[in-house]
Order: structure tokens, then sequence, then C-alpha cells
């Protein structure tokens, strides 16, 4: 079956009038993997369970192909879920977990036994068929669980951060084995992570949620390299912060010498990947700066190339982490972590240098 | 040095063995009195081993005819009776008890200790008087309504126990798979907490087959269960009738141990009383 698309408008979520979700407005296309990113506590995985229906909203609407669902009970939305813990019915075989709902919906036998051989055949699970749930590893019963959603071809998948229990290894393969079956069976995907990597990898938009509000959405590459606040920059991985004293001339900001800050004008960007600043701050002044370790590289000879923002540090820890080596800057009372290619010693004096095109600017903290 | 130590060792190998042969006389000397007594067909003061030796009294008890046959059957009954009921009540009390959606949680659990709470003997004369105005003194239904009463709060606690060990997500996973309330209660909460639920209805079921003291305020003279008949036998000296009345009644118990020991997992048992 083909998936459809959601459409959520103001919804509002509660516990016990607390609210946990605020008038969130968002629109997922037929067939697009949504991954719904943030922070535990931030409403992710409630707006997953009002999707499913195993929380009431307390406003708001839930379209699925333009009909509102928000008040449904869950077993009449036929959205097929993963859920975290797997939710394998211990009592069952594999077969009987995941033909359980062709059986809800009264098909035959021998049609059921087709579709639950080929569903076990595409994860590579036909020999497990007769087990019992206990007895499989914990890649299996991943498996087992994506198997029992996808047999009720229902055209929504919601995915309830189900890769979070297996092993590293197993759970970067899983990443690219559920994103191939979203493809291949055209599903709507809702897919709730902590995992900044995995949404990236996965998804083909990004939901960042903040203390339930929507912080914001669009493609891996846009939130990662156009963070609209610094919560998401930060969220996104742009820990470094510097605060910078900024004025504006046309088509360009001109960083003023502050501190180990040095001057310099860099350009602010248009569109993605034309090297400019990402200028987000409302107003000129005092300003916030954000960017990634990996963004940014280190000078000893303190010749700064133009358009970057430059300042001075010691290197106080080196790490490698595998590629390229990382290394701890302080710089006025303030910590830094740098990836760089070459190699420092602890105690050497660096110059930092983030280019315009990684820099983050923005007049708050929020 | 060396004999202080063992003399001491000594000592108190001799009071171990002391002590495990006293609880062993504690717990086989009744049963050891009772198998003898049950074959036992003459047997009296100041003989200390049985004169004769046989299973006439044994005929006696089994015999289609005989009271103890009758005793037996009603006591199987009222027991089956018992669980029924008692299951009727236990399985949707436990099953909102252990959901926690229930207000006063604590305050209804505490109600099903009542019965427990005061003196076995006043309460039942209480039930009794009561009983009597609604004519069901005399009458299994009465019986059954006492032993249901006393066998209610280990059942409704058990079987509690067993529904909060039920993973709240499994029944979720089988409403997103379309199944309603009642089609997941019956197909994924109810089979994981048979295991309990079972182990509840064996323990009620052997609280009816011992029960002695309500039967008697509310069943006697017309309902007679094997303990009832164990009492007037005893009381008038027929010591084998009593003592085949006791092995039977063990039979039950024996039978308890095992399947508790097989259903009965920890993770259910942990949760008795929460």
């Amino acid at each position: 079956m083909v998936g459809v698309g959601i459409e959520i408008e103001k919804l509002c979520v509660g516990y016990n009038k607390a609210k946990v979700l605020h008038e969130i407005d968002l629109e997922i296309n037929p067939s697009e993997f949504v991954a719904l990113l943030g922070a535990s506590g931030c409403g992710k995985t409630t707006l997953l369970k009002s999707l499913s229906g195993f929380i009431k909203p307390m406003s708001g609407a839930i379209k699925v192909a333009g009909r509102d669902v928000a008040q449904l009970p869950p077993e009449q939305r036929n959205m097929a879920m993963v859920f975290q813990s797997y939710a394998l019915w211990p009592h069952m075989t594999v077969r009987q977990n995941v033909g359980y709902g062709l059986k809800l919906r009264g098909v035959g036998k021998g049609q059921i036994k087709a579709k639950v051989d080929e569903m076990l055949a595409l994860l590579g699970l036909s020999d497990f068929a007769e087990r019992k749930v206990p007895n499989l590893s914990g890649g299996q019963r991943q498996r087992v669980a994506l198997g029992r959603a996808l047999a009720v071809d229902s055209p929504i998948l919601l995915l309830d951060e189900p890769l979070s229990n297996l092993d590293a290894r197993i759970r970067l393969l899983m990443r690219h084995e559920i994103r191939f079956l979203q493809q291949r069976m055209g599903l709507t995907a809702v897919h709730v992570t902590h995992d900044r990597e995995e949404a990236m990898v996965m998804a083909d938009r990004i939901v960042i949620l903040n203390e339930g509000h929507v912080a914001q959405v669009g493609t891996p590459l846009e939130v990662y390299e156009q963070p609209k606040s610094n919560f998401v920059a930060t969220f996104m991985g742009a820990e470094n912060e510097i605060a910078v004293h900024v004025s504006r001339a046309n088509g360009s900001v001109e960083l003023i010498e502050q501190g180990a800050v040095k001057a310099a004008s860099l350009p602010v960007s248009h569109e993605i990947g034309d090297g400019g600043v990402n200028w987000r701050a409302t107003s000129a002044g005092q300003v916030l700066g954000r960017f990634h370790s990996s963004a940014a590289h280190l000078v000893a000879d303190g010749a700064v190339p133009a358009g970057h923002l430059a300042f001075a540090g010691t290197v106080t820890q080196l790490s490698y982490p595998g590629g390229v080596f990382r290394y701890e800057i302080e710089c006025s009372g303030q910590h830094y972590m740098i990836d760089d290619a070459c190699r420092y010693a602890v105690g050497d004096a660096v110059t930092i240098c983030v280019p315009a095109g990684g820099l983050h600017l923005y007049s708050d903290a929020a | 040095m060396v004999q202080a130590v063992l003399s001491h060792s000594l000592s108190r190998a001799l009071l171990r063995t002391l002590a495990i042969g006293m609880l062993a006389f504690a717990i086989f000397g009744p049963i050891t009195n009772m198998l003898l007594w049950a074959v036992a067909e003459v047997w009296y003061f100041p003989h200390k081993l049985l004169l004769e030796y046989g299973f006439v009294f044994w005929e006696r008890v089994f015999r289609p005819e005989g009271n103890a046959t009758e005793a037996l059957f009603s006591s199987v009954w009222i027991a089956v009776l018992t669980v029924v009921v008692s299951l009727a009540i236990a399985i949707p009390a436990g099953y909102a008890l252990a959901r926690g959606k229930m207000p006063f949680r604590y305050l209804v659990m505490l109600l099903f200790l009542l019965p427990q709470a005061f003196p076995a003997v006043a309460v039942h004369m209480n039930v009794a008087r009561t009983f009597y105005g609604l004519d069901l003194n005399g009458s299994v239904a009465g019986v059954v309504l006492v032993h249901a009463s006393q066998g209610l709060v280990f059942a409704v606690w058990i079987a509690t126990a067993a529904f909060a060990a039920v993973d709240g997500e499994l029944e979720a996973a089988a409403r997103n798979m379309g199944a309603g309330r009642w089609r997941t209660f019956v197909d994924v909460t109810l089979p994981l907490a048979l295991p309990g639920i079972m182990a509840s209805a064996i323990f009620v079921f052997l609280i009816s087959m011992d029960e002695f003291t309500g039967t008697y305020f509310v069943g006697a003279p017309e309902v007679v269960t094997l303990p009832m008949l164990l009492f007037t036998s005893s009381m008038e000296g027929n010591y084998q009738i009593a003592s085949i009345s006791s092995l039977i009644l063990l039979v039950p118990s024996v039978g308890f141990m095992l399947v508790i020991e097989r259903f009965l997992k920890a993770d259910v048992l942990a949760n008795v009383g929460n």
C-alpha cells in the first residue's frame, strides 16, 4: 500500500492539565520519512502516541488523508507501530506475532501463511517462524516487530525509538534496512529518536522539538547547515559557543575586534552551501556565535585566512577519535572542541579559525 | 585448645541433629500417626503398635452409600463453585486494580482483607444469623459464599499481581494492530496472566477444601464437607475415618505445591500486595 499524508493542526496534548505539546502544526507528505528529534521530555514520544491514538489530544486535529482521526481509538487508526521495547507477545510464536494483525482483519488462514512467509523471508527470519519470542536475540526481535507492523499493509508506519536497544553495529545496519523497506513499500513513516545521526541518515525531513514546540522542520541538510535558533544549532552538534560583537554592512557581517577575537568581514549566506554566515540574529551588536568542532581548523602561526572568525587560545587536551585529532582549546576561560588533521601538543599556542560558512549567529540563547 | 574446639564443634553438630530431628518429628510425627491410624483395624491403649491392620475402613469410606464419599463430592463441588465465584470477581477486580485507574485502590484491596481481620467465629456467627434471614443457611450456595469471602483476598491479590506483571505495551501493541479492548484482553492480557490466575484458583480451591468454621456455622447439618466429617468422626473417636479423610485432604495440598512451583513466576510473586 502506498503511504498517505498526515496533517497535524494546532495539536495540544497534555497529561493532567500539564501541557506537553503546544499547538503543533506539521504536515507530513505521502511516502515521506519524518524523524521527530529531541531530547527526552521534549514531547516527541507524546506526539507519536497522539498519532497512534494512545493519548487523546486536548484540542487540535490529526488528519489522515483528509479525515480527522484525533478522537479515534488506536485500533481504528490503521497505523502500524514498532515499539521501543518491541512489545512482542511472548506466548505466541514468531509466525503468530507477525500474523496477528491479519487474523484480526479476517484474512483467510492460507493467505495469512503466505503473507507471513513473505514477510519473514524479506526480513531474513524464515528459519525462526515457529520459535517463541523469548528465544530470539535483540536484533531478531526487532525484525519480528518490524515484520508485524509491515504485515498489515498499513499506509503509515510509526517507529518509537526502535533502534535504541540494539548493539551499535546492528543499529547501523537496521537504519538502512528500515529506510530501504520504507522506500520500497512507499510508506509514510514517523520515526521518534534522540539520536541526531540516526535522524540525519534515515529521514527525508527532521522535526526538532523543544519543550513541546516545533523548533525547526527541514531536510537534514537544512537543519544542520542553517539551524534557525541557538537551541537547534546546539542540538545539531554546534557545541562551541563564542560571544562576538558585530555590525552589519550591506550583505556582510563585520566582526569587531574584542578580546581574543580578531576583526574580520564575513559574507552572509543566502542559500545553503554559498559559504556565508548563517545570520539569525535580530540586530547587530553583541551576538552569540555557534560552530561545529569539525567546521573549524587550527593555525599555529596566526596567519588567518580572510573571511574567518579567528581567536587565539592554548591546547589543553587532545584525543584521537579517528581520522582527525580532537583538541580542547582554552581561550579566555572558555573551552572549545576543534577537529584538526595537524598534530599539536598540549600547551601549544594556536588560533581557531571558523570559516563564515560554518558560523551561526543568534541574538539570544533561546 | 584443640579439645575445646573439638568439643565445641561436636556440641554444635549434636545440637543441629537434635534440631533437625525435632523438626522432622514435628512434621512427620502427626503424619505417621495419621498413616498408622488410616490402616489400623484394631489399636488400643496401652499397645504402642497396631494390633490388626488392613483396609477395611477404606472400603467403608469409599463405599458408594458411605457418607465419606458423599462428603468428598460435596467438598469438591463446593470448592469448584467457590473457585468459579472467586474468579468471576477476582479477574475483573484484579485487572482494574492492576491497571491502577481505580480511585481508592488500596482501600479496595484492604476491603477484601476485612473478613480475615476479625475473629472467624464472630464473623461466621453473624454471617449465619444474616444468612438465616435470607434462607441461605444449610444451602450449598450459602457455604460457597462463605468460602468465597475467605478465598477472595488471595484470589484478588494474586490476580492483581498477575495482571500487573503483564506489560501494558503488549496490550498497546494489540490495540495498534486493530484489536479492540475486549479482544486485546482475551488474546493478550488473559493468556499472559493465566499462570497467576491458575495459582489463585488452586489457592481458593484449597482454602475451600480445608474450610471448617464457616461451613459449620452456615452449612451444618445439611451440608457435610470432608473437614466436617473429619470433625464428627474424630469427636466420636472414629480415628480411622478421620485419618483417611485427612489423607484425602492432603492430596490437593501436595498437588498445589507442585503446581504453584511450576506456574507462579517470581515476577508475579514480587507483585503480590502491590
